[in-house]
């Protein structure tokens, strides 16, 4: 049901590289998957409100009161390279052509 | 196993009120227990730390960037109140809560290292309230599965037979409570990953109703589904986490807490208490052993004076199909910050931006991971929106619609936790639809928001097991409409007593030792 060609699509949209066996077990495997998911595609639900959450809220905008932040070096702590105060990243440039 | 460590957490928080005992020997003993960990259920232990962790929150050695800063979520790290309603004991969390300065992975390979820079709001509700961080518990990556099987670290061994599951996604969580490595412990709830594990591992696990409990500092997974609760002994535990973990929440938007609070509960009968039976239960697949020891706690409610009604659940049975569009939906959603910027594992080097991204992810994410990511991104692409995620929020809606309408005539919806008793390591990891048709039972109440409790019922032996077959322990499960946590407390706790469960079980039990060696 899902092929190659659409695992790799997807893979691209979400950012993950695979394997050449990994390709053909997530074809499988997702196409177990979705052929038991498809049940609820031929149900009539017809005119029925979809849920995305539970909790019935209105928007809640909370008081706009002055609020620290995470001091820079505490921010940092935990990013694989940090440089002068930033958060450093390899260049998007190559993907632009 | 010594005394202190028999205690129920109530029971404990009551005498180091009181006096009798030391907060500080009760402390030790568990720390102690918790550093004998041999199931595998702890990533990080306030004794040892992690793995090639110094133990820098004993003596303050290799302190991480950003120690002892004042931060806007608080002191760093948060320190025990001296006193509260848990003064002096030790909990163990699941690694999933953020903690300010002490490891936390998720399970995943990803975030190895990371160390946050705030705690979660549940954390801080207990150690506000006296309690300590005991350790940190491993945990399906990311709370994707119903094994254990799918963490970063490695399994977690099931404490009353090693060569089984405990259960997950909290299987850490389970195994260290029922193990006797924790007197109670912290978990979430996505679509059974307390309830399940707990039923697994014979102890108590409550998922409150969704926006009891504040989600910030709970790694997300599916936002509209997470839900944190405790893993117990015993009811009264889960009613003590419970009462001090509630509230809205500033900081999390969707929290609603619980009005009124919650107190211990006391109650010892079901009088006047209807109890529905879902009349789909007929054709589940279902165990042997799990149906009888069903059956038998039905019959126990009505000896306490509860009524069994018939009720009907018509779209439960695509629970599963709807959870597994929606969870991996949000989950797709969720996972894209792991991105190799701000925290967690990098890799590809000096590439282009694109190119660290897919290193990045492909090596840091597991299996299971992949799989959701794939599937929920698929559900979302153009052209399948409609037909996955549209149609699937609306057998949400008509699932929550059949709870309402069989809380119209009955106080309770009653089912068996899981569809077997914990299953043998690698025994469903080729497959996985066989393994998420385990949260058949659990992911009706976790797309309705609803409350629901796995209490341990009985022991059964595992479906074809040979005569004479070791019993596992069996789940019960008691679910209650939106914020009915109070009644739904009280009625686990007149159950609990007739079962006897724990009393049944005696020193076979893993937390007194007996099925560990």
């Amino acid at each position: 049901m899902i092929d190659r060609e659409q695992v790799l699509h997807v893979a691209r949209l979400a950012r993950l590289r695979l394997g050449e066996a990994e390709v053909e077990t997530m074809a499988g495997e997702l196409s177990g998957i979705l052929g038991h998911v498809d049940r609820i595609a031929n149900l009539d639900l017809e005119g029925v409100e979809p849920t995305s959450h539970v909790v019935q809220l209105e928007n809640v905008l909370r008081a706009d009161e002055p609020w620290t932040s995470l001091p820079p070096r505490v921010a940092l702590a935990s990013a694989p390279e940090p440089y002068e105060g930033a958060f450093r990243a390899p260049s998007p440039q190559a993907d632009v052509d | 196993m010594s005394e202190l460590t028999d205690l129920s957490v109530a029971e404990a928080a009551a005498k180091i009120a009181a006096g009798e005992i030391s907060a500080d020997e009760y402390d030790s003993a568990w720390r102690a227990a918790a550093a004998s960990d041999e199931l595998n259920a702890y990533l990080w232990t306030a004794e040892h730390g992690g793995e090639g962790e110094p133990d820098w929150t004993g003596d303050g050695e290799s302190a991480p960037e950003g120690e002892g800063e004042a931060t806007p979520y608080g002191a760093n790290p948060p320190a025990p109140a001296d006193s509260g309603p848990l003064a002096g004991v030790p909990i163990a969390i699941k690694d999933i809560f953020t903690t300010q300065g002490i490891p936390t992975t998720a399970g995943s390979r990803i975030l190895e290292g990371y160390r946050p820079p705030y705690t979660a709001t549940a954390v801080n509700k207990l150690t506000a309230a006296g309690a300590r961080v005991l350790g940190k518990t491993n945990m399906d990556e990311f709370a994707m599965g119903s094994s254990n099987e799918n963490s970063g670290y490695g399994p977690v061994l099931n404490p009353w037979d090693r060569g089984r599951v405990p259960g997950g996604s909290s299987g850490g969580s389970a195994a260290a409570v029922a193990g006797g490595l924790a007197p109670a412990a912290l978990g979430t709830d996505t679509g059974g990953s307390i309830r399940q594990p707990a039923a697994l591992c014979g102890i108590v696990g409550l998922k409150p109703t969704y926006g009891a409990i504040s989600r910030f500092g709970m790694i997300a997974f599916a936002s509209s589904l997470d839900q944190c609760g405790p893993l117990t002994r015993d009811v009264t535990d889960a009613a003590l986490l419970l009462s001090v973990m509630q509230g809205k929440d500033p900081r999390d938007s969707t929290s609603v807490g619980i009005e009124g609070g919650i107190e211990l509960p006391s109650g010892v009968d079901l009088k006047g208490l209807r109890f529905g039976v879902p009349r789909e239960l007929g054709d589940a697949a279902l165990d042997a052993g799990v149906r009888t020891v069903f059956e038998a706690t039905v019959a126990r409610i009505e000896e306490l004076g509860g009524e069994i009604t018939e009720i009907g659940l018509p779209h439960a049975e695509h629970g599963i199909s709807a959870y597994y569009v929606i969870a991996p939906a949000e989950a797709s959603s969720n996972l894209a910050r792991y991105d190799g910027v701000r925290y967690g594992k990098r890799a590809g080097g000096d590439g282009d931006l694109l190119e660290m991204y897919e290193a990045t992810r492909s090596e840091g994410f597991g299996p299971e991971v992949k799989r959701r990511i794939m599937l929920g991104t698929y559900a979302l692409s153009s052209g399948y929106y409609d037909a996955y995620y549209g149609q699937a929020q609306k057998v949400r809606t008509r699932i929550a619609q059949d709870f309402d309408t069989a809380f119209e005539a009955v106080d309770f919806v009653i089912t068996p936790t899981s569809p077997s008793v914990a299953f043998g390591l690698g025994e469903k990891t080729a497959d996985p639809m066989s393994m998420y048709l385990n949260d058949f039972f659990t992911v009706p109440m976790s797309l309705a928001g609803i409350p629901a409790i796995a209490i341990p019922a009985g022991l059964a032996a595992p479906e074809g097991a040979g005569e004479g077959a070791p019993r596992l322990p069996v789940g019960f499960q008691i679910a209650a409409p939106a914020f009915a946590e109070q009644k739904l407390l009280e009625a686990a706790h007149a159950l609990e007593g007739a079962l006897g469960f724990a009393a049944a079980v005696g020193d076979a039990a893993p937390w007194k030792g007996g099925s560990r060696g």
